[in-house]
C-alpha cells in the first residue's frame, strides 16, 4: 500500500461515516437533544469556542502536569529500584496497592484534603496517580532487562554504577520506558477528565466540566463538540509519543525492523 | 620469557553446589596463544571468568606477577550495544576510562580497519552480519590496547568460512600487537590451527588432563589447514581429549 493510501483510507472512511450521520440525521428528522448532526456540533464549536479553548487548555495542562510528575517521579523510583532491591521490596507492594485502588474511589478524599479551592491541584494528583504505574514498573522492568555479559564487559573496563546507570541501563530500559509513556499520556488525560467528573461542582473548569454542564442543560452539540475535542486531545497525545519513540528507536530496535523491511 | 598469568589452586563451587572447576594450576606466559579445550561444561567459561575477575573462585590464587595487564573479553555472542553505532561500541573501553573523545574516535576508527570494517563505523549492529558484528567486538576488545585477550568461544556460531577468515585475522593481531590470548573453545581444529599452547580438560569439575606446546603460529595460513603437520598435531590435541574424558569416565 502506499503511503498516501495508507492515510486517504482512513480519512475516506471518515468523511463518509460523517456524512452519512449528517444524512440519517436530517433524512429522520432526529432531534437535536438526541442525536446532533456533525453539522450542529461544528456549529457548537464555533459558537461556544471561546469557552471550550479555556476549558481545553486547562485539561491540557493538567494531563501534561501530572504525566510530566508520572515521567520524573516513575523513572526516578524506578532507578531507586534498579539499585537496591531492599527499597523494591518495601516500596513496591504500596506502588501495586495506589494503581489497583479505583482512582475515582480515592479522589474524594483527595477534595476534601486538598481543597475545593485548588481544584486543579487536586486534578493533577489524580491523573498523577493514574499515569504514574505503568511508567514505574515498565521502566523498572527495562532498567533490569540488561544483557549480564554487557554488564560483565562494563565492570572489567572498571566503569561506576553510575556509568553502568546511564550508559547501559537506561538506553536498554528506554524502549520500555517509550511504550509505556504513550499508555500514561492516555491516561494522565483519562485521570484529568474522571477527576473532574468526581469534583462535580463548578470549581473545575476544565472539558470534563463542559460536559457535565452542557448534559445538564441539555446542550447535546455543545457535549458532543467537548467530547470531540477530546478525543483530539488524546489523539494529539499519542501521536506526538509515538513519533517521540519513532525518532528515538527507529536506527536500532527491533521494533522498527518490520516497518522498513 | 616472564609468565603474565599465574593459577594456584583455583577451585570453583557454585551456590548451588555444583562443582565447576579445579584445582587447577595453570602459569601463562607472556605472548602465548594458548587454547583452553575441553567438553561442554567442563568449567573453561569459569576459568575465563575468573581470570578475568568477574567471577571469585571459591579457592586458590589468580596472580599477575607483572602486574594487572591490560584486559579485554570477547564473548561468544558479539555482546554489542545494539543503540550504538559500531564505532560507539568499539569506542566503549576507552569511553569508560575517560579518555578525551576526539583520541577515543581515533582509536576506535583505527580498531575497525584493523579488523577489517573501515567505512562501517556508523552501521548499527543491526544492519551487521554475524561475522561483521564478531568483528566489531573484537575491535572493541583491541580498542584499548590489552596485553591480555580472553576469548570464550568467540567464533562458535558462525559459518565455516567466516570463522576461518577470522581465525586468521586474530592470528594477525596476536602477532602484531603482541597479545598472550586465552582462547576456549571445544574445536579440536580450530585450537590446533591457532595456539601454540593447548590445555586439555577434563568434563565437569575441570582439571588440567593435558598441557601440549605446538610449533609457534606465526606466518600460519590456509595452506598449513591442508598441511601434513597440521594434521599430526590435530590428531595429538584430539587423543588428548579423548583420553581426559575416558580416564574421567
Amino acid at each position: 500500500m502506499s503511503a498516501a493510501l495508507k492515510y486517504a483510507v482512513p480519512v475516506a472512511l471518515g468523511i463518509a461515516v460523517l456524512a452519512l450521520w449528517e444524512f440519517l440525521v436530517r433524512h429522520y428528522d432526529v432531534p437535536v437533544y438526541v442525536l446532533p448532526a456533525p453539522s450542529a456540533i461544528w456549529a457548537a464549536l464555533v459558537e461556544n469556542f471561546a469557552s471550550l479553548m479555556q476549558s481545553l487548555w486547562t485539561t491540557l495542562s493538567v494531563t501534561l502536569e501530572a504525566f510530566a510528575l508520572a515521567l520524573i517521579g516513575g523513572v526516578a523510583i524506578a532507578v531507586l529500584f534498579s539499585q537496591s532491591r531492599a527499597i523494591e521490596r518495601a516500596l513496591y507492594p504500596y506502588a501495586v496497592i495506589l494503581q489497583v485502588t479505583p482512582v475515582v474511589a480515592i479522589t474524594p478524599l483527595i477534595l476534601i484534603w486538598v481543597g475545593f479551592d485548588r481544584i486543579n491541584l487536586v486534578l493533577v494528583i489524580v491523573a498523577f496517580i493514574v499515569a504514574f504505574f505503568p511508567i514505574l514498573s515498565n521502566t523498572t522492568l527495562g532498567l533490569k532487562s540488561t544483557d549480564h555479559n554487557l554488564i560483565d564487559l562494563f565492570r572489567l573496563y572498571g566503569a561506576s554504577r553510575r556509568q553502568i546507570l546511564m550508559r547501559l541501563q537506561f538506553p536498554t530500559a528506554l524502549p520500555n520506558l517509550l511504550g509505556a509513556m504513550k499508555i500514561s499520556g492516555g491516561l494522565a488525560l483519562i485521570g484529568a477528565v474522571v477527576a473532574e467528573f468526581v469534583a462535580g461542582s463548578g470549581a473545575a473548569t476544565g472539558l470534563a466540566w463542559r460536559i457535565v454542564e452542557a448534559g445538564h442543560t441539555l446542550e447535546i452539540a455543545k457535549m458532543f463538540a467537548a467530547l470531540a475535542l477530546l478525543a483530539a486531545l488524546g489523539i494529539a497525545i499519542f501521536s506526538i509519543l509515538s513519533l517521540l519513540e519513532w525518532a528515538l528507536l527507529h536506527r536500532w530496535h527491533e521494533s522498527a525492523i518490520k516497518k522498513t523491511a | 620469557m616472564t609468565s603474565l598469568l599465574s593459577l594456584t589452586g583455583i577451585a570453583k563451587t557454585f551456590d548451588n553446589g555444583v562443582k565447576a572447576l579445579g584445582p587447577v594450576d595453570l602459569e601463562v606466559q607472556q605472548h602465548e596463544f594458548l587454547s583452553l579445550v575441553g567438553p561442554s561444561g567442563c568449567g573453561k567459561s569459569t576459568a575465563l571468568r575468573v581470570i578475568a575477575g568477574l567471577l571469585a573462585p571459591s579457592a586458590g590464587k589468580v596472580e599477575f606477577p607483572g602486574g594487572n595487564p591490560e584486559t579485554a573479553f570477547v564473548f561468544q555472542e558479539s555482546t554489542l550495544m545494539p543503540w550504538a553505532s559500531a564505532l560507539d561500541n568499539a569506542r566503549l573501553p576507552l569511553d569508560l576510562k575517560g579518555v578525551a573523545r576526539a583520541e577515543a574516535d581515533m582509536r576506535a576508527g583505527r580498531a575497525l580497519e584493523r579488523v577489517g570494517l573501515g567505512g562501517f563505523e556508523k552501521s548499527f549492529p543491526r544492519e551487521l552480519s554475524g561475522g561483521m558484528k564478531m568483528r566489531v567486538s573484537i575491535a572493541r576488545a583491541i580498542a584499548a590496547e590489552p596485553k591480555l585477550l580472553l576469548m570464550d568461544e568467540p567464533f562458535a556460531a558462525l559459518d565455516e568460512l567466516t570463522r576461518q577468515s577470522l581465525n586468521d585475522d586474530l592470528l594477525k593481531l596476536w602477532c602484531e600487537d603482541k597479545l598472550t590470548v586465552i582462547f576456549v573453545t571445544h574445536s579440536v581444529y580450530e585450537s590446533t590451527y591457532l595456539s601454540s599452547r593447548v590445555v586439555v580438560m577434563t568434563p565437569r569439575p575441570g582439571r588440567i588432563a593435558a598441557d601440549m606446546a605446538l610449533a609457534a603460529p606465526e606466518n600460519r595460513d590456509g595452506h598449513y589447514r591442508l598441511s601434513p603437520e597440521f594434521t599430526t598435531q590435530a590428531a595429538k590435541v584430539s587423543a588428548a581429549l579423548r583420553n581426559a574424558m575416558v580416564e574421567h569416565a
